[in-house]
């Protein structure tokens, strides 16, 4: 069944094929995991699209495919654009890594560039993420102020290293504040279903959390904790509007400034394979106002953010436990970015089983 | 505590019920409809669309019924009118739905949408522990109960009924009789357009009362599994679509308890829970073949 649905979303996807013309400009081409219309994930890359495609005028033309299933079907629709006459495809989901390796080594002049990635296996393939892990932290600390049940609701999307580190930033900064705070997961194992996101936030509501914050796309779950009258934090883009009483703030993805770099890279044909994992410090991350707090906890999460910005603190800094107890990090040692990129344990306190 | 989690199940199960119900009438009829989905989608957009411009979730919900309908009345012209494949056209109207829906609901996005207020009753609705459960949902799940109630009766009680199971079972004989076939068999799929819009409708008014694009995420494509594991049976279709609810939120309750299952194998749970229990439900083989369609999805070209 879930098969079917996939292949079917995937026919969709194709039919709703961008624009095509003419050779003489550079063309910069976009996959995306969810629909443009989920005001999370896709959205702001489609967003980041819009600006390259304002800053860079008559120079650039672009096309997009949405809604495209990881797997399979990526492979298909990344070889359709490279056939297609794309000179830069961005591949904007972590499942999209294999498949993206894979075209390119069949389209050595084609240029790709996969988002939240690792695999760069052809010269041709560059890697791009943001560290979101630094927004999380400040959201953990925020969390823990505020929370007076001392416990939070994570709604994570699939165990990949992306996620993973996203939740244990949040309970490492959830435990600067208070040691003994706990996070309770739930796995919806999908980046994009409204319904069952609300359903998971309400779960974690029923089981006694009274802040949500969540690793899926949709607005779903800040309605839920508006209904049941508990905060929540936004994912992705700015979701004040569906929570002006509930939205703490919100981990905003700003990726024109590197759309509208990485595509004159390619005009100008300076472009080289590369992997940049932005953070606030490039203004990748940037967080939405912090609303819905005491002043004080204001201040502290404007601190935190400041601090991180600079570059004077790493939310991964020792000393960190596992969550069985070991030592991950000794004091003051901090994490090395292969390990963040590839982190498949918890830190302590997370109140969960990875899956594995 | 398990007022709310009883009251998210039948959230859950509510848009998967009405939606099937609807196919099941349409099925019976001899008429396999698989644009569900793309019907259900575009009653959520329309059901979000007019709620918002007119402010009445209501004038939201009856326009999501006509889109519905009308978007099957298409379906019905090509394959009852023009005698195209059944299950083409079905996947052809999905496609459409969704990539229309998606068209048309462009300037909704991001705006939070306007939620379909719950029955209060005073007195009742306040018992504790089963009040807010009987009396206290949202209108449409009561809907959603009445529509199963009507459906079993029409279908098994009624003189009309049984002729719409016959044009199902043997749409020669039937035509033989002088029953109109292609006219009940538009009637029925209008009834399923109609059922699918209204499902539509309960997820962006009623579920998340928001417009995004694909938004049904599969839910048309599970309540047509339903009608199938549920032997064609309305009530069936009911405790199926209870069933995966329950499972689907027990699974997510599972989870944020700390249970140790890998969260892989309780997401699919509701699925494997829903597929075992219809099962055996329906493994008296001549009862399933007795319910069965017999002529489900073949054409009909009636001879002059």
């Amino acid at each position: 069944m879930k098969k079917t649905i996939l292949s079917f979303a995937a026919a969709a996807a194709v039919m709703s094929f961008g624009t095509m013309a003419a050779q003489a400009a550079t063309k910069a081409c976009f996959i995306y995991v969810g629909p443009i219309g989920d005001f999370g994930w896709s959205y702001q890359h489609h967003q980041g699209l819009e600006e390259m495609k304002k800053a860079l005028g008559d120079q650039v033309e672009t096309a997009y495919l949405e809604s495209v299933p990881e797997g399979a079907d990526a492979e298909r629709a990344i070889e359709r654009f490279a056939r297609s006459g794309c000179n830069i495809v961005f591949t904007t989901s972590f499942g999209y890594m294999d498949p993206t390796n894979k075209v390119a080594g069949k389209f050595p002049d084609v240029k790709f560039e996969h988002a939240t990635g690792y695999k760069r296996e052809h010269p041709n393939v560059a890697t791009y993420n943001s560290r979101f892990y630094e927004g999380r932290y400040v959201q953990g600390v925020i969390a823990a102020k505020l929370s007076k049940a001392g416990v939070a609701g994570y709604i994570a999307s699939f165990p990949i290293p992306e996620v993973v580190m996203g939740i244990n930033a949040f309970v490492l900064g959830a435990q600067s504040v208070n040691p003994d705070f706990k996070v309770k997961v739930v796995w919806a194992n999908t980046w994009f279903d409204p319904g069952k996101e609300a359903d998971a936030a309400k779960a974690l509501i029923d089981q006694g959390v009274d802040i949500i914050t969540q690793h899926t796309d949709s607005t779903a779950p800040m309605q839920v904790a508006t209904e049941r009258g508990i905060k929540a934090f936004g994912q992705a883009s700015d979701m004040i509007k569906f929570g002006e009483k509930t939205q703490l703030t919100s981990i905003v993805d700003d990726w024109g400034p590197y759309y509208i770099e990485r595509v004159k890279a390619v005009i100008d044909g300076s472009w080289k394979q590369q992997d940049v994992w932005g953070g606030m410090k490039e203004g990748h991350v940037v967080m939405a106002p912090f609303t819905n707090m005491p002043d004080d906890v204001k201040a502290l999460a404007e601190e935190t953010t400041a601090k991180i910005k600079s570059g004077s603190f790493n939310p991964f800094t020792g000393p960190i436990a596992k969550q069985d107890g070991s030592e991950w990090l000794k004091a003051g040692e901090v994490a090395e970015d292969g390990v963040l990129l590839g982190m498949n344990f918890y830190v302590k306190g997370v109140d969960d089983k990875l899956p594995q | 505590m398990f007022e709310d989690i009883l009251i998210t199940i039948a959230t859950a199960a509510t848009p998967l019920l009405i939606a099937a119900v609807g196919e099941v009438v349409v099925e019976r009829s001899g008429v396999l409809n698989l644009g569900v989905e793309g019907m259900m989608v575009m009653g959520a957009v329309t059901g979000f669309g007019v709620a918002l411009t007119t402010g009445s979730p209501w004038l939201g919900v009856v326009a999501a019924i006509i889109v519905g309908m009308l978007f099957s009345l298409l379906f019905g012209f090509l394959t009852l009118t023009l005698v195209t494949n059944q299950v083409a056209t079905g996947l052809a109207l999905t496609l459409l739905g969704l990539g229309l829906s998606g068209m048309l609901g462009e300037g909704f996005v991001g705006l939070p949408g306007i939620k379909m207020s719950y029955l209060h009753i005073p007195y009742l609705t306040d018992v504790p522990y089963i009040g807010r459960l009987f009396f206290g949902q949202d209108p449409l799940f009561y809907v959603s109960i009445l529509l199963t109630a009507g459906v079993a009766w029409f279908l098994f009680r009624s003189r009309a009924g049984l002729t719409l199971r016959s044009i199902g079972d043997n749409h020669t004989s039937a035509h033989a009789l002088g029953i109109k076939v292609i006219g009940i068999r538009y009637l029925a799929v209008m009834f399923g357009g109609a059922c699918a819009g209204l499902a539509g409708a309960y997820l962006s008014l009623i579920y998340t009362p928001q417009w995004i694009e694909n938004m049904t995420a599969g839910r048309g494509w599970i309540a047509l599994a339903l009608v199938v594991f549920a032997s064609w049976r309305p009530w069936r279709v009911l405790a199926g679509a209870y069933l995966f609810g329950a499972v689907s939120i027990g699974q997510l309750h599972a989870q944020a308890l700390g249970v140790g299952v890998p969260s892989q194998l309780l997401s699919s749970l509701p699925y494997l829970a829903t597929v075992v229990v219809l099962v055996l439900i329906s493994r008296n083989r001549r009862l399933t073949m007795v319910n069965t369609p017999a002529s489900l999805g073949r054409p009909f070209v009636p001879d002059r």
